[in-house]
C-alpha cells in the first residue's frame, strides 16, 4: 500500500492504479470517512474525475509530473473557480468563486485532482476549528478533540489518509498548529513565496500558503509546484525557486540547529517537552550540534500579534458588505442598516470580537499605542530571529503547548485559545518559514516537533525534516479506524 | 484597562456591526481582556526602534503600471451579487 505521495506517484507511473481509480477510490474514502470528521465543506465529485481523465491522458502521453493524477483537497480559503468557496463563514456561504487563486491554478497545471474544499475556522480565526460555521472538525486520533485551527480540516483529512495532500494557510500557526495535533507534516512557507492571490485575506502582513501533507519529501514536491514569483500578488517575493527535492538528500553533518530557551518555560506540557527533546536528541545523532539561543522579545509575539493581526482583519473584512457579493440581511430599511445587520448575520463571534479589537488599536487616539507600538516589538522579534540565525541554521522547539485539547475546552475564554499559538506567531512575525513534523505520542495523541529557518530556508527545513523521517517512523502512524496508506 | 458598554457600542459602529443588547457586556469582558493581555507591550524599550513595515527587511510593495491587464467580467462577478439591474449593483435609496 502507497503510505505517502512520492509512492503513490511510483504507483501511478508504473501503471498499478489509474489516476481515476485513485479519484473513485477518495470520493468514496471521503464519503465513508466525513460523517465521522467534518473535514470538508464541498466535495467536487464530477470534477475530480474529469481532472483525472486529463490526468491519465497525461501519464499515457509520458508527460506527467510527479504531482500528476495525485488526489488532493483544497483549504476553502483558495478561491476555485465555479466553486463554492465560504472560507468558513455564513458570509460567504453562497459565494461561487469567479476565478482561481494561483496556488490552485499552479497545483491544476500540475496535474493534481481535486476531490474538494476543507473545513476551517472562520476566515481562518481560530485555533480549534470550532469557529467554522459549518461545524467543528473532528481530530480522527479521538473524535472528542479538536483537530487544531485554522486549518483543521486539511490536517484532519491527510491524518485520516483521505488524501495524501491538503493546501493550509498560516497566520501565526494555522498550518504548524493542527498538523501537530493531528499528527502530520505542516510547512509554512517564507512570506511572500508562495502567491497570495485568490487566497483570502486575514492578515495580509502575515498569511501564507503553504501545504499539510504526510512527509517532509510530499511537502517538497508540492511545495516545488506552488512557490514562485506571481505579479498579480503585490508582495510575492521575486527570489529563484531552488530544487526542493534534490536539496532533501543534504547530509544533517555539522547543521547547526539553536534549541528556543524561551520555548521551553512555564506552559509546556512535560509530555510535550519529552518528546520534543527526544526529536532533538535524534537529530544530534544524525549529525547536528546543538547550541541553546535566546531570544529575549519572543514572549512579546502573542500580545504583538493580537494587535497587528485584529488591525489587519478590521481593514481586510470591512470588503463584506452585502452589496457586491456575500450574505445580504433581508429588507434593508436604509444602507446603514444594510452594512450593519448583513455584517452582524454574517460574521460569527470571534470574527466580530477581532473585527472590533482592530477597529478599536486602529482608531483615532489608540493608534500610537497599539498599532504602532506593535509594529516597533516587531522589529524587535524580527532582529532576534536575525541574531540567531546568525549563529545557527535552524531553531527547534515544540509546535503546541499540549497535544488536542477536547472539543468546546477553551470556546469560552479567547485567551486561553490565543495562548495555543505561542511557539508558532513568532515565525510569522517575522515572515520565516517553519514547519512542523510529527515526533511521537502522549498516550495517544500525536505530537509535533517545530523547526524555524531563515528567510527562504525552506529546502534546509525540508531537507533536516526529511532525514528524521529517515531515521523515525512517526509520520507513518495512522490513527485506528482509518486506511493505513492511499491505495 | 476596561472597555465600557458604551465605548464597545461606539466600535460596533465604527466596524458596521449590530449588536444585541445581550452580546454587549460578553464583548466588553472579553475585549477588555485582550486589551490587557496586549498592554505586556508597554514592557517593552522601542525609543530607538523603527516601526515594521514590511515583514521581510528591505523589501518594498512592488507597483505596476496603471492600466488595464484583464477583460470586462461585469456579468461573472455580478452572479454572486445579492441584487442587480441593468449591470448595477443595487441597495437602499441613499438619495430622495
Amino acid at each position: 500500500m502507497a503510505r505517502t505521495l512520492a509512492e503513490l506517484a511510483a504507483g501511478l507511473a508504473a501503471r498499478k492504479y489509474s489516476a481515476a481509480e485513485l479519484a473513485r477510490d477518495t470520493l468514496a474514502r471521503v464519503e465513508r470517512m466525513q460523517p465521522r470528521l467534518n473535514a470538508l465543506i464541498s466535495v467536487t465529485g464530477e470534477a475530480a474525475m474529469q481532472a483525472a481523465t486529463v490526468a491519465d491522458r497525461r501519464l499515457a502521453a509520458g508527460e506527467a509530473g510527479p504531482l500528476t493524477g495525485i488526489p488532493m483537497i483544497h483549504k476553502d480559503i483558495f478561491c476555485t473557480e465555479g466553486v463554492l468557496t465560504t472560507c468558513g463563514s455564513r458570509m460567504l456561504s453562497n459565494f461561487v468563486s469567479p476565478y482561481d487563486a494561483t496556488v490552485v491554478t499552479k497545483l491544476k497545471h500540475a496535474g493534481m485532482v481535486m476531490i474538494g474544499k476543507a473545513n476551517m475556522d472562520e476566515f481562518a480565526m481560530g485555533s480549534s476549528n470550532e469557529t467554522s460555521f459549518y461545524g467543528p472538525v473532528k481530530n480522527p486520533w479521538d473524535v472528542t478533540r479538536v483537530p487544531g485551527g485554522s486549518s483543521g480540516g486539511s490536517a484532519a483529512a491527510v491524518a485520516a489518509r483521505l488524501a495524501p495532500l491538503a493546501t493550509a494557510t498560516d497566520t501565526g500557526g494555522s498550518i504548524r498548529q493542527p498538523a501537530a495535533l493531528c499528527g502530520v507534516t505542516g510547512l509554512k512557507p517564507t512570506y511572500g513565496r508562495v502567491s497570495r492571490y485568490g487566497m483570502i485575506a486575514f492578515a495580509s502582513s502575515l498569511d501564507q500558503a503553504g501545504v499539510i501533507a504526510v512527509s517532509a519529501e510530499d511537502a517538497a514536491l508540492a511545495l516545488q509546484a506552488m512557490a514562485g514569483f506571481d505579479p498579480r500578488d503585490s508582495t510575492s517575493v521575486d527570489v529563484p525557486v531552488p530544487d526542493y527535492r534534490a536539496a532533501l538528500d543534504a547530509p544533517l553533518a555539522g547543521m547547526k540547529i539553536g534549541i528556543l530557551k524561551e520555548f521551553f518555560g512555564e506552559g509546556l506540557s512535560s509530555a510535550v517537552e519529552k518528546l520534543v527533546r527526544e526529536a532533538l536528541a535524534e537529530l544530534t545523532k544524525l549529525g547536528a550540534v546543538v547550541k541553546e539561543v535566546s531570544l529575549p522579545s519572543l514572549p512579546l509575539s502573542v500580545p504583538t500579534y493580537y494587535v497587528v493581526a485584529p488591525a489587519e482583519c478590521s481593514s481586510n473584512l470591512a470588503r463584506f458588505d452585502g452589496v457586491r457579493y456575500g450574505h445580504r440581511c433581508e429588507n434593508p430599511k436604509d444602507l446603514r442598516d444594510l452594512y450593519t445587520r448583513s455584517r452582524a448575520e454574517g460574521f460569527g463571534a470571534e470574527v466580530k470580537r477581532r473585527i472590533m479589537t482592530g477597529t478599536y488599536v486602529l482608531s483615532a487616539g489608540y493608534y500610537d499605542a497599539y498599532y504602532l507600538q506593535a509594529q516597533k516589538v516587531r522589529a524587535l522579534i524580527n532582529e532576534d530571529f536575525a541574531r540567531a540565525f546568525s549563529e545557527v541554521d535552524l531553531l527547534l522547539g515544540p509546535t503546541t503547548p499540549t497535544a488536542a485539547f477536547g472539543l468546546g475546552d477553551k470556546t469560552s475564554d479567547p485567551i486561553t485559545m490565543y495562548l495555543n499559538d505561542i511557539y508558532t506567531i513568532g515565525a510569522n512575525l517575522a515572515g520565516l518559514p517553519a514547519l512542523s513534523i510529527p515526533c511521537g505520542f502522549a498516550g495517544h495523541l500525536p505530537v509535533g516537533v517545530q523547526l524555524i529557518g531563515p528567510h527562504f530556508g525552506e529546502a534546509k527545513l525540508l531537507g533536516a525534516a526529511h532525514r528524521y523521517q529517515q531515521a523515525t517512523d512517526w509520520h507513518l502512524k495512522t490513527p485506528a479506524g482509518f486506511p493505513e496508506g492511499f491505495a | 484597562m476596561s472597555l465600557t458598554n458604551t465605548q464597545i457600542e461606539t466600535i460596533a459602529g465604527l466596524a458596521r456591526l449590530q449588536l444585541s443588547p445581550d452580546e454587549i457586556p460578553s464583548y466588553a469582558e472579553s475585549l477588555s481582556r485582550i486589551l490587557g493581555m496586549v498592554s505586556q507591550l508597554e514592557q517593552a524599550d522601542t525609543s530607538k526602534v523603527e516601526p515594521m513595515a514590511h515583514p521581510l527587511t528591505g523589501q518594498v510593495q512592488r507597483l505596476r503600471e496603471d492600466s488595464v491587464t484583464s477583460g470586462n467580467a461585469r456579468e461573472a462577478y455580478q452572479r454572486n451579487a445579492p441584487q442587480v439591474e441593468a449591470g448595477l449593483y443595487l441597495v437602499p435609496r441613499v438619495i430622495e
